[in-house]
């Protein structure tokens, strides 16, 4: 049985004395709400912080506020299953509530909260092993060596970003309020983010994200598709986050977004831009998705091969992009999965 | 008995357990906490193949703590192995390790976290070796010898047989077809950890409690590894959370648990981590398969031939037997005049391969199916008559000489075929010409038709012996209860409720009146173990036997006291008297005190051994059973030809159970076969990257979950076999067999593409779409095999058609 190891857990009740402590602690804190990520990566020792500080007994952290036409602000410690089920965000951010409830698995989607996906740690699967695994094949930059595994030559950790959220809430123009202990900001989502496996947030160490901040949905339609092995459980190897604004029939504006093929969401920004103006015909979707294909760069660090991962992106853009269209055989997300 | 006159027999009860477990009330072996109890680590091989130079514990034996490190040293320089013939494990290795997990030390301290800190500061000096990660690499480099025995370097075992001549069957063939398949090697995911518990009391005497799903072999193999007389040593086996074949062997933290005990004076647990568990393994072969079959244009075998070479990892376990269990039951199912069969078993640097769930046989069962399945549509036969129409006869022998009793198969195909809407869905051979080459890429809906075979039970035990495979004592007590002792187990088959339901049936009790006491060496005869889908036939005819027994004394005691004669008692709503003077009946309780005044104590014992029956050849005897069972399987699956994502809609499955002791629990093994067939058909692989273990945890080796799992029909096809208790075969293996090849079957006819090898990922159905674009052969799979020489084989003349005994005489029958 694979166990913790020991630390001392904090319980502070306001944003500020959380954020204090993780300052007061520097590098020997982290903190920790629902745990769904961090304690089975603390048993592997991927983490081996001193102290935890504790999220879950403060309010501020918890609620969803507004409506789709003015903006909603989510807070960070909302659990995924609340975020997925809220009627307001399944009416209006659609795509936001079916990548919540695409997260591993019901039990899981009930202790982990939306703050937590979004900064969830990246994902290899030379990393995400106990350490006498890791002992065994020679540590990797990550955690305890100084070479990666996957690209023996990179002087770069290519862990690979695989929050199911983090896609969706960047093509929907997310903001995120981060508190820390000296005062608080906001950035918009993609600021978050480095392309950097180890160093995969902008976030000082001792600020904590406090909300997420959606803009007015007006107009917007979204869709989320995730590839993965199971219909449960497993991360995104693949996660394609589309968004439209519509102008009568042809597209106004557009975003698309790809999780799990880098180290952060990568954005497709020619993709979109060849939507702009354009009516979504079968013809204009095939050009579409061979260019947001083109971000797509996959290593083989995941299930199922990096080769596969990559033709995917081509097919559940052009899936996405038919779901919102209307067109016949636009994926539900439901349906991809093996 | 007819099937009306049965009260207990066919009724579905709940398990006798079942609440116990679905509470949270059974203890598992990792639930046993004693007093003064210390826990204990193991540590592992980080390399696949060294040799050790040296071990240094000075600094984990000075870790406040711990109470005890052992290496090698500590336990006595024997070898052992399940198989006499594969004696080559060491529970803690002394001078080579040959796979990463291999164990070479062991801590017992205070706490978990304290032994896996000692065992971080044991310096193991490692001299590492090239390691040998597959088949092609073991034949490939003779000079790196994983072990110095075995038929050839890097050669654990090499046969070969022939029943008949093949080369001129296939000369009068009018088809004759070649092809190659592979099946990946998966392992068995049983939900509890291994875990064991030993206690060395003051008094010498050792017990060990262990998630095993053979307490008597363990039990026989302690003595030699512990050097101490077997008669101090009682093994029992804790309730197993499932074991599939991967509890079978007598594993290095059992023996490490035992040595640690002795040496503390303490109760020593260790508890295997889930990483630990896919290193113990012990799974499903990976095996690489070559089959000739000749037809005649009505769709008739004319004779088969089998090359089978078997990745086994780093030790022999059951090796041998599985090598001959990849040819030796492929004969049971259809006619096959003649058979010749040739396979090697390859040793590699990967955790031992051993018996998982069929043991052997999913594998050619693959390949026999795929290649049916091709012939009949260069035959232009439908596949589900082709088969129904080449069903082995019943009471004959095989050509390998294996005795064959009832046959429920054609029942089974006609079920499934009904059942399924086959004829509508099938509606002939279309694939291969029309669909996806010129209309969009879309889903597509396909069906497929597989069956297969499957044995009651090892006709012989793994040491030669003359002594019962299963017993049972019985014994009548005042309250009117009946206490079952019996060296069977519950590895959540049901075991210990059909050992209550079948005294209870015999004795007109309720199950609930039988107290079950199973698998402990001190208080219960031996069952060999469960393995080979032996239980409830072995220990249900022990049973059955004690049963009659205590009956037959009861009935004589009630005789007298109703002066009546004693062959006109019932025995039924716990009473005992003559059916048209039920008014007169005797409690049971009464009936029991007025045969235990007239008898003395009511303990009766009852025995089984098979009939013996192995073939008088070499290697004769694995495959004999005293019946088999039969499954017919059609499976109804969508394919998405842009993703080459399976969608699996329903499964209709048909087995012949003989007699379903229990429906429910008949209908619980045969679903569990059939979702873990889909597992080993489209997703699970114990694969290996730069001579690790690729995914060592439940997250990452993809097992399906309820979400895959389609609508299971399950029909249970009753034959009423002679040789099974109240005519029962068996549940629990068989019917995953026909899953894997139905599911290939099914996406061929869906797309057009022939996967020749499991499991089938999407990439490799979207290879073969492409391939089909191109205009080529849209098969994936296997391109060659081994350059590699089989011995000479044996020539045995061929049993085929012979008439078999219907009932044979069996050892303790009277």
């Amino acid at each position: 049985m694979m166990r913790l190891p020991p630390f001392t857990y904090l319980a502070p009740r306001t944003l500020h004395a959380a954020a204090t402590a993780l300052a007061e602690h520097g590098a020997d804190a982290m903190p920790v709400a629902g745990g769904t990520d961090l304690f089975p990566n603390m048993k592997r020792r991927q983490f081996e912080p001193k102290v935890l500080v504790g999220l879950r007994g403060i309010r501020e952290l918890t609620g969803i506020r507004g409506r789709g036409r003015e903006g909603m602000t989510l807070g960070a410690g909302t659990t995924l299953s609340a975020v997925a089920a809220h009627p307001e965000i399944v009416a209006h951010y659609g795509a936001l509530a079916t990548a919540a409830g695409l997260v591993s698995s019901p039990q899981l989607r009930n202790m982990g909260t939306l703050g937590g996906n979004v900064c969830v740690d990246t994902r290899c699967n030379y990393y995400n092993q106990s350490h006498e695994w890791r002992k065994a094949i020679g540590f990797c930059m990550k955690k305890d060596g100084d070479i990666c595994l996957v690209a023996p030559g990179s002087s770069r950790c290519w862990a690979v970003s695989s929050s199911d959220t983090a896609p969706v809430l960047w093509s929907l123009g997310a903001r995120v309020r981060l508190v820390g202990a000296s005062g608080e900001r906001v950035v918009p989502l993609e600021a978050l983010y480095r392309d950097d496996g180890i160093q995969y947030l902008t976030k000082q160490p001792g600020e904590l994200v406090a909300d997420i901040v959606l803009p007015p949905a007006d107009g917007w339609t979204s869709a989320y598709l995730k590839l993965r092995r199971r219909g449960s459980f497993d991360f995104p190897v693949l996660g394609v986050a589309v968004a439209l604004r519509m102008d009568g029939d042809r597209v106004g504006e557009a975003r698309i977004v790809l999780g799990a093929v880098a180290s952060q969401p990568r954005p497709a920004p020619d993709a979109a831009a060849a939507l702009a103006g354009e009516r979504l015909t079968p013809e204009l979707i095939t050009r579409v998705a061979d260019l947001a294909a083109g971000p797509s760069k996959p290593l083989d660090n995941t299930d199922f091969t990096h080769p596969y991962r990559k033709k995917m992106t081509r097919v559940f853009v052009a899936r996405a992009l038919r779901a919102l269209a209307g067109l016949p055989g636009g994926g539900r997300a439901a349906e991809e999965v093996a | 008995m007819t099937k009306q006159d049965f009260s207990i027999i066919g009724q579905p009860l709940p398990k006798i357990d079942a609440w116990a477990k679905v509470v949270g009330e059974t203890k598992y072996a990792d639930d046993f906490f004693l007093p003064r109890m210390a826990y204990g680590r193991l540590l592992r091989s980080p390399h696949g193949h060294a040799l050790i130079k040296s071990i240094d514990v000075s600094r984990a034996r000075e870790l406040p703590g711990v109470y005890a490190v052992i290496t090698g040293a500590d336990l006595p320089r024997v070898k052992f192995g399940i198989l006499p013939v594969s004696q080559d494990e060491e529970a803690l290795c002394t001078e080579k390790v040959r796979m990463v997990g291999d164990a070479v030390a062991a801590v017992a301290a205070v706490d978990e976290e304290t032994a896996e800190r000692a065992c971080r500061l044991i310096e193991v000096g490692y001299e590492p070796l090239p390691t040998l990660m597959s088949i092609e690499a073991a034949l490939a480099h003779p000079e790196i010898r994983i072990h110095e025995y075995g038929d050839g370097p890097n050669v654990h075992k090499n046969v070969a047989l022939q029943f008949g001549d093949v080369e001129a069957a296939f000369a009068a063939s009018d088809l004759v077809r070649e092809d190659v398949f592979f099946y990946e090697g998966n392992t068995h995911l049983p939900m509890e950890q291994h875990a064991a518990v030993a206690h060395a009391t003051p008094d010498g005497k050792l017990t060990l409690w262990s998630s095993t799903q053979t307490p008597h072999y363990v039990h026989r193999l302690l003595p030699r590894i512990l050097d101490m007389p077997a008669a101090h040593i009682r093994v029992v086996a804790a309730p197993v959370g499932g074991g599939f074949g991967g509890k079978l062997d007598p594993f290095a933290h059992e023996i490490a648990a035992c040595r640690l005990s002795q040496l503390t004076g303490r109760p020593v647990k260790i508890a295997c981590s889930r990483e630990e568990v896919f290193y113990i393994h012990r799974g499903r072969h990976p095996v690489l398969m070559w089959i000739k079959t000749g037809f005649t244009k009505a769709g008739d075998i004319t004779g088969c031939h089998l090359k089978t070479w078997l990745d086994g990892g780093a030790y022999g376990s059951y090796g041998v037997a599985s090598t001959f269990y990849t040819g030796v039951i492929n004969p049971v199912t259809y006619k096959m005049p003649v058979y010749k069969f040739e396979g090697a078993r390859v040793f590699t640097n990967k955790p031992p391969c051993g018996p998982k769930r069929g043991h052997g046989t999913p594998q050619p069962r693959f390949a026999l199916e795929c290649q049916l399945d091709k012939a009949a549509e260069q035959l232009g036969l439908d596949p589900a008559e082709m088969r129904a129409r080449i069903l082995a006869e019943p009471y004959t022998k095989t050509a390998n000489h294996l005795t064959v009793t009832t046959i429920g198969l054609g029942e089974c195909i006609d079920r499934v075929v009904e059942a399924s809407g086959w004829r509508e869905k099938w509606r002939g051979w279309r694939s291969a010409s029309a669909g996806a080459s010129t209309a969009p890429a879309g889903k597509r809906r396909g069906v497929g038709i597989a069956a297969s075979a499957y044995m009651t039970g090892a006709g012989t035990a793994i040491y030669w012996n003359s002594m019962p495979h299963s017993g049972v004592v019985l014994r009548a007590d005042r309250s009117g209860g009946v206490t079952v002792l019996c060296g069977a187990t519950d590895i959540g088959q049901g075991s210990d409720s059909i050992l209550a339901y079948l005294p209870a049936e015999v004795l007109g009790i309720e199950p609930k009146d039988v107290h079950v006491h199973p698998a402990d060496t001190s208080l219960t005869p031996v069952d060999l173990g469960s393995y080979s889908s032996r239980v409830t036939l072995m220990c249900g005819m022990a049973a059955i036997q004690a049963a009659g027994r205590l009956r037959g004394v009861i009935a004589q005691a009630v005789a007298e006291k109703l002066e009546v004669a004693a062959e006109s008692l019932a025995f039924r709503d716990r009473k005992v008297g003559v059916p048209d003077q039920w008014e007169r009946a005797l409690t049971f309780t009464q009936a029991v005190e007025l045969a235990e005044a007239r008898h003395g104590v009511l303990a009766f014992a009852g025995s089984y051994a098979p009939p013996k029956r192995a073939g008088k050849y070499k290697g004769g005897g694995v495959g004999p059973s005293p019946c088999y069972s039969y499954s017919a399987c059609v499976v109804e699956l969508s394919v998405d030809e842009e993703t080459g994502e399976v969608e699996l809609h329903d499964v209709w499955i048909a087995h012949d159970i003989g007699r379903a002791l229990n429906p429910l629990l008949v209908e619980g093994q045969v679903e569990g076969s059939v979702y873990m067939g889909i597992g080993e058909a489209l997703m699970e692989g114990q694969v290996f990257r730069k001579g690790l273990h690729k995914q060592p945890s439940m997250l990452d080796y993809k097992s399906p979950t309820t979400l895959e799992t389609p609508d299971i029909h399950t029909f249970l096809v009753e034959t009423d076999d002679p040789e099974g208790p109240f005519g029962a075969k068996e549940a629990g293996q068989g019917p995953l067999l026909p899953v894997p090849p139905a599911i290939a079957n099914a996406i061929y006819h869906a797309v057009g593409v022939r996967c020749d090898e499991v499991p089938i990922t999407p990439e490799m159905i979207l290879k073969g779409l492409e391939l089909r674009r191109k205009g080529k052969s849209a098969r994936v799979g296997p391109e060659k095999i081994p350059l590699f020489k089989f011995k000479e084989a044996l020539m045995v003349e061929s049993a085929f058609g012979r008439p078999a005994d219907a009932v044979a005489v069996r050892p303790f029958q009277s």
